[in-house]
């Protein structure tokens, strides 16, 4: 993985005594709210329902267990005992004292981290696959070039003020991973026509996103040449701060730029844009792809029949737990032997993406045991060790399992993604978190989460839907309904290559209501569905009118 | 009933206006309806809040309830973390925010 050179820690320990000073001026009455305010938020320090949150960039959801031993020690130290992994790949604290902001900045500091970037209408942190560097189907390793935009990003005066903020992600396989069409920027790495060992470039996205107006990004360049990247993603943005609305927040993404220009003349500007830059000198030198590529080369893989140095008792391969675990929670690996292994962050009833400080200590000494150090942040907020051989996995199991790690539910109805909600977040009109935590315990109490296969629910507590619910097989929206908590239900969304934009199903549901509803249009499924379809499959075949009349009929 | 509320400027912590301070327990809080942005401005500029705003109440057993679930989970904490709630060993507090 990436390791700081001199300028990127010169640049990171700078900025945490900035902020150092601005929090002490603001403790001390020299700063205003008013004042403050946007300066703490480009150090990713919100002031949240119950206390200031903050957020931690993770790029590109990769880290190594030094990394997230110190998020551990945060969370104890500074907040209270745990974190929330996000569906960004990010990480945040919700319980942080404004005295205590410069402390943490400096403790990220001291590996590598920090919270720059992470709010405001500025780039945010790059987001990936998260079994980049690991997975059987990748072309390359997205990775190294999504550092690359991460340093072209950070800090670059051009774009510290775009009218809203602005959301990239990176991947290279035809498999999406990383709901790469619901950024403002989607990045594919492909080879020129297809052909393969043709000439590698990328294949740009733009204009995608979720919130209140969800857009699917069109592709507006099948091949853009890796040593043109930076220049073409800059033309992008050149016509969007151009042209973006500042006059009103709801309609300043990019997808509104794109949506409302027409995705043939944005980018025209952005085609003529480039043409204008080529000559400017805006691409890196591509030996600095070269030299950021030599930090994700692969780690050196042992032979695929060498057994474990564990002691972990050989009857542990033969416990059904175990081997449910591995059939739902492994991912296929690009060297034989090898798998990537997904770890749970969604016990049945838990709060989804949660991890105590010791959970997160275990998560780091297994990395560093059995995976390369490495470990990875998925936007569906588990964690995954991307390089794991198989004779290690009763032993990581194990572990797992003694932590209230190892649900076996991964693409599962429990394996729930669910915003902070109204529980934890200001901006949230209902909760999450409780409507996740008793659809998941309804499921495993009748069993029906493994006969239902691949069922991807997304929860959000508000319209800006953190949570993807426009992209769930099964989506809800929680909204305030006269002071009271009530839930829209949605279906046939997707985040994965087969991009779409869940449908409202019709009048929304109270808590316990959704629960129900859910469960109802899961029996229309197992009901429903051929041979070998998934949820997302049947509903496709269908239509939503079974739905409706089984929920409203 | 008006109250008036705002965050610790130090630890961010949930506060309450209780007449002459601030407080975490929103059973403290009183009545400020005309008030409130006098006091607010006035203790803001003191630095004893961040960001003071009034929202509306009732009295319910003797001591003001927020009227909308916000800010009765501002009050409490986390429903699905009572333990870290303000009343972790009171198990009907739930029904106080729903």
């Amino acid at each position: 993985m990436y390791r700081y050179d001199s300028y990127d820690q010169a640049m990171v320990d700078a900025r945490v005594e900035e902020f150092r000073d601005q929090c002490r001026r603001r403790l001390e009455g020299k700063l205003t709210e008013d004042q403050f305010k946007p300066l703490r938020l480009m150090n990713g320090l919100y002031l949240q329902l119950h206390a200031y949150m903050l957020r931690v960039a993770v790029p590109y959801g990769t880290l190594g267990g030094d990394q997230m031993r110190a998020l551990a020690d945060i969370a104890e130290k500074y907040d209270r005992g745990y974190g929330h992994f996000t569906t960004r790949q990010n990480i945040q604290y919700n319980w942080i004292k404004l005295e205590d902001a410069g402390d943490i900045l400096a403790d990220l500091a001291s590996v590598e981290m920090h919270a720059i970037q992470t709010s405001g209408n500025c780039i945010r942190n790059i987001s990936s696959d998260h079994f980049a560097g690991a997975a059987a189907d990748e072309l390359v390793d997205p990775r190294p070039y999504a550092e690359l935009l991460r340093q072209w990003s950070s800090f670059h005066p051009e774009f510290a003020y775009l009218p809203r903020k602005f959301k990239i992600a990176v991947i290279a396989s035809t498999t999406d991973r990383a709901a790469m069409k619901l950024h403002d920027i989607g990045i594919r790495i492909v080879e020129r026509d297809g052909e393969q060992g043709g000439e590698l470039g990328a294949q740009f996205y733009v204009g995608g996103g979720m919130g209140r107006t969800p857009m699917i990004a069109p592709c507006i360049n099948e091949f853009v040449p890796l040593d043109r990247l930076i220049t073409y993603a800059e033309a992008c943005l050149r016509v969007y701060n151009r042209h973006g609305r500042r006059d009103n927040k709801y309609k300043a993404r990019i997808k509104i730029l794109v949506h409302e220009l027409g995705a043939e003349e944005y980018t025209r500007q952005v085609d003529a844009e480039y043409a204008h830059m080529l000559d400017q000198g805006v691409e890196p030198p591509f030996a600095e792809l070269e030299r950021i590529r030599t930090f994700f080369a692969d780690p050196e893989f042992r032979a695929a029949d060498e057994a474990s140095a564990s002691n972990e008792p050989a009857k542990t391969a033969s416990e059904p737990a175990f081997q449910r675990w591995v059939r739902r929670n492994t991912n296929p690996h690009k060297a034989p032997g090898y798998v990537s292994a997904v770890i749970s962050l969604k016990p049945v009833g838990g709060i989804p993406g949660d991890a105590t400080a010791e959970q997160m200590r275990l998560m780091a000494d297994l990395a560093e045991r059995y995976g390369f150090d490495e470990l990875r942040v998925m936007h569906t907020q588990n964690i995954v060790l991307p390089h794991v051989h198989q004779s290690d996995l009763p032993a990581v199991w194990r572990a797992l399992d003694g932590a209230g790690l190892s649900t076996p539910n991964l693409d599962q109805i429990g394996d729930i993604i669910a915003c902070p909600g109204l529980d934890y977040c200001s901006l949230a009109n209902a909760r999450s978190i409780p409507v996740a935590q008793k659809i998941s315990e309804r499921f495993e109490a009748s069993g029906k989460g493994e006969a239902l296969g691949e069922l991807k629910l997304k929860i959000s507590g508000c319209i800006n839907a953190c949570g993807h619910h426009h992209a769930g097989h099964i989506g809800i929206l929680g909204v305030d309904r006269k002071g009271v908590e009530n839930y829209q239900l949605s279906l046939g969304g997707s985040e994965a290559e087969d991009t779409a934009l869940a449908k409202i199903t019709g009048p929304g549901f109270s808590e316990e209501g959704i629960v129900d509803a859910v469960e109802t249009a899961a029996d229309v499924y197992l009901r429903e569905r051929t041979e070998g379809e998934r949820f997302l499959d049947t509903y496709r075949r269908i239509g939503m009118t079974p739905f409706k009349e089984a929920l409203y009929g | 009933m008006r109250i008036l509320t705002g965050n610790d400027l130090k630890t961010g912590a949930v506060t309450w206006w209780t007449g002459s301070d601030w407080s975490l327990r929103v059973e403290d809080a009183v009545d400020v309806t005309g008030n409130e942005d006098e006091i607010a401005l006035r203790e803001e500029a003191a630095r004893r809040v961040n960001v003071p705003y009034a929202i509306d109440a009732e009295l319910d057993a003797g001591s003001a309830r927020p009227a909308h679930i916000k800010d009765r989970v501002r009050a409490l904490g986390p429903t699905v973390r009572l333990d870290l709630s303000l009343k972790p060993t009171d198990p009907d507090i739930g029904k106080w925010v729903i």
